[in-house]
């Protein structure tokens, strides 16, 4: 089943997946081969004239030749993270950008007053952003009143394995936008975690950490994948509501009459 | 002339961008820049010529989530 489009791109896998903390290149290739996934997230980092990191990992990517997602990590101003953007945007050919303006290194909290100037900047110069944000909804209408067509709430912290701290708000943010592509960014730990997302109607999962630094990351992706698949045909089928009392699942009607 | 590369102090001869990157070593390296926080695009790294004291960021692909 095709996931929602996100700018025009239709993608068949709900998950994207991070490259970083790996074990080694070669687990991480087997990890996005597992996860299936068709997205993956990028950066850009200093690199001196003698070094070689950065020409080998592009190699790496390009290798794989998959759609890739390059953030803004680390940015905590405006003009750092559009800066960045453009960086990214020659660097990779691509007008995605993951946009990130943090604002508390404890949390890795968004700064969301920069995060929607630095979209409105972004999106007025072309670019196609995935704003990683809370689950806020004024927020959320100020990223789409600046330009974004996808938004990226956090479930949790970023690399703090919590899953969703916040189900309500998240619900709410899918009930306000049922046409907008939602993409939970950050903070799982497990494939639950996951699949209980895609349960809420969201429309694809952003993982790095959880699958990354699992004991065994290749058969964590699979897994993640597995779940995010699961909980997406589970919203699909439209769940029962929880209800405060019991209710007998074999019919009452035509029981024998045993007692005294 | 004295500029600042990725925050290290480093000695080059003025002129170009373009030429303090290939005196630096990076060559025809996959690459972005900026200039005192502001992006150069690659076709103008020829024609951005260095101050001293400049802070030049230079950027490579990296890991990411």
């Amino acid at each position: 089943m095709v996931a929602r489009d996100f700018y025009g791109v239709e993608l068949r896998s709900r998950l994207l997946l991070g490259t970083s903390r790996y074990p080694s290149p070669k687990i991480l290739a087997e990890a996005i081969q597992a996860s299936g996934a068709e997205v993956v997230t990028v950066s850009l980092r200093r690199e001196s004239g003698a070094e070689r990191g950065g020409q080998t990992f592009w190699s790496f990517i390009r290798g794989l030749g998959l759609r890739v997602l390059p953030n803004t990590a680390g940015c905590h101003t405006v003009k750092e993270a559009v800066t960045t953007a453009h960086m990214a945007r020659e660097m990779f050919d691509t007008r995605w950008i993951k946009l990130e303006v943090i604002r508390d290194d404890e949390t890795l909290q968004p700064d969301v007053f920069g995060l929607v100037e630095a979209a409105r900047v972004l999106a007025e110069d072309g670019f196609e952003v995935f704003p990683y944000t809370t689950e806020d909804l004024a927020v959320a209408d100020r990223l789409v009143e600046a330009g974004c067509r996808v938004l990226m709430p956090w479930g949790a912290p970023i690399g703090s394995a919590r899953g969703l701290n916040n189900v309500y708000g998240l619900k709410a943010l899918r009930a306000h936008f049922p046409d907008i592509p939602l993409v939970i960014d950050a903070g799982l730990g497990v494939p639950s975690h996951a699949a209980a997302s895609m349960e809420l109607g969201y429309d694809a999962v952003l993982l790095n950490t959880a699958v990354a630094e699992a004991g065994d990351p290749v058969t964590m992706a699979k897994a993640f994948a597995i779940a995010i698949e699961a909980g997406h045909m589970a919203f699909a089928a439209q769940p029962l509501e929880p209800r405060d009392m019991a209710q007998p699942s074999t019919p009452m009607i035509g029981r024998a009459a045993l007692g005294d | 002339m004295r500029i600042f590369v990725n925050g290290d102090q480093r000695e080059v001869e003025p002129g170009t961008l373009a030429v303090a990157l290939d005196a630096l070593g990076y060559g025809n390296r996959k690459i972005a820049t900026a200039v005192n926080g502001r992006f150069v695009p690659a076709p103008t790294r020829q024609s951005v010529t260095l101050n001293d004291g400049d802070k030049v960021e230079v950027v490579a692909p990296m890991q990411g989530g």
